[in-house]
């Protein structure tokens, strides 16, 4: 029997050197005589692990991590490929206690199966979703996305099933699914890892809108700092075309859909739903006023499902398991599983998709290990650029969209960044005008001035200049922005600046009082 | 005379590029990735050709190019370097390594060493936020990146 040994092509184990290790294992195998073959899997999303090199063996596969092309004579001189001991074995994979704590629905074969292999897909349970949603009618499909209680993974949390029906009962000669995978947040990368390591679940999620809303054309709007997930995207796109799930008759039925990929220049606003619409029909990414929404008049001023990937990468599962399955996990109206991504200062930092309800301790404490500094936690910073910086004594807050919001933030798409107690919350506030200001598309003027302004007033704050007066001023702008502004952009820049100033007082005193206490 | 052929030469491989493209809905990007990734750079003189393809006008497609932090207005140096500046970053000392590369490159972001080796320039999270700092070399992704990382750079660019 031909051993396999799995090298993961995700951005996280390439940022770490996994071409050099593929490339030693595959030189190895040659001088040794094996009958060996190297796959390149997609990420289990354990970052510090990477690049985690694992082997199939009779008892279920072992991982060995992080393994850098060093390392590897050693692993075959203890003989990993039967699962031999090794300094750096971590055991039978599915056992590693940060994958075993994991409820995996989205995630389910990412960086378990080979990520440009169709046949592996459908042997994990893909195709299962399409499947049943070609035997059903669009409104059945519809419905049971309405039932799974699936809300937009995007951060703005609106329930997908109804944004289906919408797009499902206007009338237009055409109309679109568009995926945004524009993920801009720092601290996220989940729609990275489905891209480069299970592509064929958003594709086959897509297809599913397609039929359910009666749209015949999809595309992906991928940023282009993700080169590596556009590659692997665009061959699953091609794969699926030759096998006949995409194209004039889906899977043999009379459906028709299409998809393909378009890739970003740049613009962090065109993660918002209607400057995307805009960039891909070739404008400046400038937001739209809303409404008319998207559902009526979205790309090309056709009907549009515009979701997020996490969104749709999680309907296959709905179609397969049904919407009461899906339903069943989560707390309140936060339905299903999200995939928290833990970044930043932390010691075992990922991705870790649970149903909703974990407070922010235990996803930090417990199972991001605390600090990889080894000093105390001073903030969390919840929700990308735009997402409140949360202090410990809010770390009781469970991961859930209201939970969230009732303590002045926001989950968005899930990604949590964690701050030592050398952070400076000044300069973190500033940080968040700052950046407001560079990727503001200018249409509205709370945004695009508020956001330079802020960055001018909290200068002023910094050397000292009146300060009173000044976090006055930037409490009355954040006020404006807030509520003046068109998109989230400008309306959640606030949530640093003021989350920042509230929980972290200290920081913002006065330079010659900072002094004194230092 | 040699200069009139060179430009020639840019507008029919702008034309090629434009031609191959300009029948897809929503073409504009996809032409201007199209044209960067021939030049390196969008080449002002191109913005007409585009322009008239697509049956807009030039201060459209002016417009899009300006809009967008991706579209170059002048070629880069040989080899670029990003490095993230989001919070993810920040948080594991990304600031001091931006200093660290300015300081040891002699230049700021969006400049170029005078020996046209290396263009620098900050980027918005490449999703490595799980092994911050992070930064790309061209093609290549760095994570944890550190005063290693800048020395095996430094040594790539004298190449």
């Amino acid at each position: 029997m031909s051993f396999r040994i799995f090298v993961p092509r995700d951005s996280f184990a390439l940022a770490l050197g996994a071409d050099k290790v593929a490339k030693a294992i595959s030189m190895e195998i040659v001088t040794r005589g094996y009958d060996a073959v190297v796959v390149r899997n997609g990420s289990r999303g354990m970052a510090w692990l990477e690049p985690m090199v694992e082997v199939e063996t009779p008892a279920g596969r072992v991982a060995y991590g992080p393994i850098a092309a060093k390392d590897v004579p050693s692993l075959f001189d203890a003989g990993f490929l039967q699962g031999g001991e090794h300094p750096l074995c971590l055991g039978p994979t599915e056992q590693i206690p940060f994958l075993a704590r994991q409820q995996r629905l989205t995630f389910a074969r990412c960086g378990i199966t080979d990520p440009r292999s169709l046949d592996d897909y459908e042997a994990h349970g893909g195709l299962a979703g399409l499947r049943n949603a070609l035997a059903m009618t669009p409104l059945d499909i519809v419905k049971q996305v309405t039932e799974s209680g699936l809300r937009g993974r995007g951060g703005a949390g609106f329930p997908t099933g109804i944004k289906w029906q919408t797009v499902h009962d206007a009338k237009a000669s055409n109309k679109y699914i568009v995926c945004n995978a524009d993920e801009g947040d720092s601290g996220t990368f989940a729609d990275r890892m489905i891209m480069e390591g299970d592509p064929f679940v958003l594709i086959e999620g897509m297809i599913i809108a397609g039929i359910a809303t009666g749209a015949t054309k999809g595309y992906v709007y991928v940023r282009s700092e993700y080169p590596e997930a556009i590659k692997v995207l665009n061959e699953a796109i091609l794969i699926a075309r030759k096998a006949g799930l995409l194209g004039w008759n889906v899977l043999g039925s009379p459906n028709l859909f299409d998809m393909e990929v378009r890739v970003g220049a740049g613009a962090y606003v065109c993660g918002e739903e209607t400057a995307l619409l805009n960039s891909l029909e070739g404008k400046r990414g400038v937001v739209r006023a809303k409404p008319p929404l998207p559902a009526i008049q979205g790309l090309f001023g056709k009907p549009t499902v515009i979701n997020n990937l996490i969104s749709l990468a999680s309907v296959p599962i709905i179609l397969d398991k049904g919407g009461a399955f899906y339903r069943d996990f989560g707390m309140g109206r936060s339905r299903g599983t999200i995939p928290i991504q833990i970044a930043g200062n932390v010691r075992y930092g990922g991705l870790f998709e649970a149903a909703f309800g974990l407070t922010l301790g235990e996803i930090v404490n417990d199972i991001a290990g605390g600090t990889a500094t080894g000093r105390p936690i001073k903030a969390v910073q919840i929700g990308g650029p735009l997402g409140a910086y949360f202090p410990q004594n809010l770390f009781d807050t469970p991961f859930d969209y209201e939970a969230f919001a009732e303590k002045g933030g926001l989950i968005g798409h899930a990604g949590i960044v964690v701050f030592d107690d050398s952070a400076d919350m000044l300069a973190m506030a500033r940080f968040a005008m700052e950046f407001c200001a560079i990727e503001s598309c200018g249409k509205c003027t709370p945004c695009r001035i508020g956001s330079t302004r802020g960055v001018e007033t909290l200068d002023k704050v910094r050397a000292g200049i009146e300060p009173e007066r000044n976090l006055a001023l930037v409490t009355d702008l954040c006020n404006t922005m807030k509520f003046g502004s068109l998109c989230a952009l400008g309306g959640f820049t606030p949530y640093p600046v003021m989350s920042a100033l509230t929980h972290f007082p200290e920081d913002f005193a006065p330079t010659p009082m900072r002094e004194a206490a230092e | 005379m040699a200069m009139q052929a060179a430009r020639t030469e840019t507008m029919q491989r702008a034309a090629e590029v434009v031609d191959a493209l300009k029948t897809q809905e929503g073409a504009l990007l996809p032409i201007l990735h199209g044209i960067q990734h021939e030049f390196g750079y969008v080449p002002e003189e191109v913005v007409p050709l585009i322009a008239d393809a697509l049956n807009i006008s030039r201060a459209d497609v002016h417009g899009v190019v300006t809009f967008y932090h991706d579209y170059r207005k002048h070629p880069a140096g040989r080899h670029v370097l990003k490095i993230c500046r989001a919070e993810a970053c920040q948080a594991m000392g990304g600031e001091a390594m931006i200093a660290r590369a300015m300081e040891q490159l002699g230049i700021g972001f969006h400049e170029t060493t005078p020996d046209n080796a290396l263009t620098l320039e900050p980027t918005f999270c490449l999703g490595l936020c799980a092994c911050a700092p992070a930064a790309m070399f061209d093609e290549q992704l760095i994570g944890r990146f550190d005063e290693e990382s800048l020395v095996e750079i430094a040594a790539e660019i004298r190449r």
